[in-house]
């Protein structure tokens, strides 16, 4: 029951932003203060509830109480839903809360996804923490800053204009009177101006007086990653726990037909459970547990299903492709008659394969039940939706369950299903004590969902004059992501269509918008090269996206494209690439080496420009953008899941091969801060021009157009691998 | 067979009883609750386990406990002394050079093994040395930095 609920879960959640049920959440006073330990509490209504619509944004205000607490030595706590998973929340949540409220960003403790404290921001996913999570944030330390100052003129009473906030201070100039925040908290008043609900109106800080936004705060938490002293969700140890481990099927699909576990359940200190086809067991050590596995895995009898494998991976995809139906394009002009009036026409198909995320640290959770309530630390990118989830799994109200999300090892969009926190939850119900299930590389390799394969095919024509006229692309199975083309094309056709995808898929850091940069980047490469014109003049002659064209014009001019385009060699090439994704542009000019006796493609330099509106963050946001393009790489070159009857044939870093230290290229990032517009989130569409960018650059130089993801060479021969 | 191990871990004298081929990251983890070194892969190809054995660093991993029998361990909650962090980790501090930090206690261990041995390395030498050590989060390109930030000092 649980494998289907999370199915269906990540079916939904391809579209990332998608409608989920609106979690109601309740916290008694009592509880809030025991949680929050010492320190002055302001105020705290009872029975608040909070939701949120797809997106992120809050349907219903929530009130100051519940969004931050003044405590009394001046700091103050701040509390989000959101997750800490490497992104860079942590810190630019503490700076948004600081910034308002006129502190620095060292006077804010931020309590991150911990669902008996913490109000529901959604998920931390689909970059919605920089436009939706930071204005919450900032509304919520606003309208607390507001209603103190309020309270401060009404108190001293002077006119609210003759007040300035400074440092955690609110000073009447006039009368060289100063109250600090912690001092006016203690007051009645303040309890029932923290009532209130944060104002949607409120004015927030321009970005032109920005004093801790725009600043390289460092992560708060940062000296505990270093000391090893931080506990990720992997690392929590409970008394008396025990570790678990789950019998897995042998290949996708198979069922459990019978298994005997009287062997099992006679040794020493071991918990065994056996519902349905979920079958588990809990030690004293994980390494106890895995010999418990094996003991019980010998006795199962399986009964397998057929399943398609890598190998046919694409004509499987194209086969079941779901054109018709519900599936509608987007138009624009008439495709046929551009077609018809083109002077010439291409056509051409891009595949790209399955890839994982494999987050550092793979699924963990750790699970206690005490008095019918549950408590799970775990890793996963919505803690609301994990509650609900063992909610509903275990049919108790979501009052009784409690989910905390420490600061964990990555997610890259791969952690939106909690599976591991039910399986722990499962063994400590039976077990009666605490029990942590660990999943091993190869289970997160095999049971968590992937990115989506694709198979796109592009058509394209060219008036007389070499310029595009006509455009018909459909994406089948990847999805809708950064589909519609940025260019100006007066006769367009544009599908996105399901199809029966072998592998569970789900959410990826830009999720398709990779596999539809790949293949229209790569498309308008082949489309300038038909129409003899320079990749980038053929970009420009069609693009009136000004936020595109100015990244485009300006990692050409840092790279010097005019140049090097005109010194590449057989074995040299440069290639350029652009696109638009979640509000933020990017484009990327690269230069690549092959070679051919090895079959190697090597990225020497990667000159990418970004913007994504006014700069957060300028440390963490680099660090996004360098980690976008080197994991970009990944896709581009290597990675590939590989499976048949069932299998996945490389679940490990042995056969599966994510960019090392020796992959990383020279790279030149160029943020631009566009001021004009409000923040985007940073952290995925840095990714998407790095695959075309090296596609066209290894055609540049070898004439040889590569239309896969990853993109090979055969030794020797200079050929595409053939599939 | 359980065998007993006696290893000496961040300075102090430490006995387990334990199936000899268990890994060391398991008992380093579950019976010295020293979590701060991570499990990654379970097949020495990630770094995220990296301990100092002798000085030297091992793959906890796939290192079995009863070869860390008589041998002095030195994990990441063990480089610092006392509030002084090692300069590798005032480094990555410097450098900010972690995302998600999951990785971060192997690529530190790694590092500093490498410049006990060779306190000035060429860029090759640190790819190479650290070439085992996975970051998902993609974050080479400060590593490295904070690599060379520490072999300044």
């Amino acid at each position: 029951m649980t494998q289907n609920i999370l199915a269906k879960k990540v079916e939904a959640q391809q579209s990332e932003a998608s409608d989920e049920p609106r979690c109601e959440f309740e916290l008694s006073r009592r509880s809030f203060v025991k949680l929050l330990g010492a320190g002055l509490l302001i105020t705290v209504t009872e029975g608040v509830s909070f939701g949120r619509r797809s997106g992120g944004r809050s349907r219903r205000s929530i009130t100051v109480a519940a969004r931050l607490h003044i405590n009394q030595d001046g700091t103050i706590t701040v509390m989000t839903g959101k997750v800490e998973e490497g992104q860079g929340a942590r810190a630019q949540l503490t700076q948004a809360a600081a910034e308002e409220l006129r502190v620095a960003a060292d006077q804010i403790r931020l309590v991150m996804a911990d669902t008996a404290l913490v109000p529901n921001d959604g998920r931390t996913a689909g970059s919605q923490t920089t436009p939706s999570t930071v204005p919450a944030v900032r509304r919520g330390a606003a309208t607390a800053r507001e209603l103190l100052t309020r309270l401060a003129a009404e108190q001293w009473k002077v006119d609210r204009g003759a007040l300035d906030v400074r440092d955690g201070a609110i000073t009447h100039q006039a009368t060289k009177r100063t109250v600090s925040y912690a001092d006016l908290a203690k007051s009645k008043d303040v309890a029932g101006a923290f009532a209130q609900a944060v104002s949607s109106d409120v004015t927030v800080t321009p970005v032109g007086a920005w004093k801790v936004l725009g600043t390289a705060v460092a992560r708060p938490n940062w000296r505990d990653l270093v000391t090893g002293a931080h506990r990720f969700p992997s690392d929590f140890v409970r008394p008396n726990m025990l570790y678990g481990k789950i019998l897995r099927p042998p290949s996708y699909g198979a069922t459990l037909e019978s298994i005997d576990l009287s062997k099992a359940k006679a040794m020493k200190d071991v918990v065994v459970v056996c519902d349905g086809q979920f079958v588990g067991c809990a030690a004293p050590s994980s390494f106890r547990a895995t010999q418990v596995l094996e003991v019980i895995a010998k006795t199962a009898s399986w009964k397998t299903v057929s399943h398609p494998s890598s190998k046919d991976l694409f004509s499987h995809l194209k086969k079941n492709a779901r054109l018709g139906g519900r599936s509608r394009p987007r138009s624009r002009g008439s495709i046929d008659k551009g077609l018809a009036d083109a002077s010439k026409v291409l056509e051409r198909t891009y595949e790209v394969a399955y890839i994982q995320h494999t987050p550092m640290e793979p699924r963990a959770a750790t699970a206690e039940w005490k008095d019918g309530k549950l408590t799970v630390w775990t890793g996963v990118d919505g803690p609301q939706q994990a509650q609900g989830d063992l909610a509903r799994t275990f049919q108790i109200p979501s009052e009784r369950v409690r989910v905390i999300v420490p600061d964990m090892g990555s997610g890259f969009g791969g952690k939106h299903t909690g599976e591991a926190a039910v399986e722990a939850a499962r063994l400590a119900k039976a077990a009666g004590r605490p029990v942590a299930v660990h999943w091993t590389r190869a289970e997160e390799f095999t049971w968590a969902y992937f990115r989506p394969a694709a198979v796109i095919e592009c058509k394209g024509g060219l008036d007389a004059k070499g310029a595009l006229i006509a455009w018909d692309f459909t994406n089948i199975n990847a999805g809708g992501a950064a589909i519609d083309t940025p260019y100006n094309i007066a006769n367009t056709k544009i599908l996105s269509a399901g199809s029966d995808s072998p592998l569970r898929q789900g959410a990826y850091r830009c999720l398709a918008a990779t596999a539809n940069n790949f293949a229209r980047e790569s498309f308008m490469d082949e489309l300038a090269a038909a129409a003899g014109i320079d990749p980038l003049a053929f970009r420009l002659a069609h693009l009136e996206n000004q936020r595109i064209r100015t990244v485009l014009e300006a990692a050409a001019k840092h790279f010097d494209w005019a140049t090097r385009r005109k010194k590449v060699t057989a074995d040299i090439g440069v290639g350029l690439a652009c696109g638009t994704e979640k509000s933020s542009v990017v484009a990327a000019c690269v230069e690549v080496g092959i070679d051919r006796k090895r079959g190697e493609i090597k990225v020497h330099q990667v000159c990418e420009a970004f913007e994504c509106g006014p700069i957060q963050n300028p440390a963490n946001l680099t660090s996004q953008v360098q980690g976008c393009i080197i994991m970009g790489l990944g896709g581009a070159l290597s990675e590939e899941m590989e499976f048949a009857d069932g299998k996945i044939l490389n679940a490990s870093f042995a056969g599966y091969r994510v960019p090392r230290f020796r992959d990383v290229p020279k790279i030149d990032v160029h943020l631009i801060n566009n001021t004009d517009i409000p923040s985007a989130g940073g952290g995925e569409t840095p990714i998407i021009a790095i695959a075309p960018a090296i596609a066209n650059a290894v055609f540049v130089a070898t004439g040889v157009r590569i239309r896969s993801m990853p993109m090979r060479f055969v030794p020797m021969t200079g050929e595409v691998q053939k599939r | 067979m359980d065998v007993k191990v006696n290893l000496t871990v961040n300075g102090k004298k430490r006995s387990v009883t334990t199936d000899p081929k268990r890994s060391l990251l398991d008992v380093l983890r579950e019976e010295l609750n020293l979590t701060g070194t991570k499990y990654g892969c379970g097949e020495g190809r990630c770094g995220a386990c990296t301990v100092l054995m002798d000085g030297k660093r091992v793959l906890s991993c796939v290192t079995p406990a009863a070869q860390a029998n008589k041998k002095t361990i030195t994990t990441i909650e063990g480089l610092a002394r006392g509030d002084s962090l090692h300069p590798v980790q005032e480094a990555f501090l410097a450098e900010g050079a972690m995302q998600c930090g999951y990785c971060t206690p192997g690529m530190i261990l790694t590092a500093a093994a490498l410049l006990e041995k060779n306190p000035n390395p060429t860029d090759e030498e640190i790819t190479t040395a650290m070439n085992v050590n996975l970051c998902r989060c993609n974050g080479y390109t400060k590593i490295l930095n904070a690599v060379r930030r520490a072999s300044k000092k």
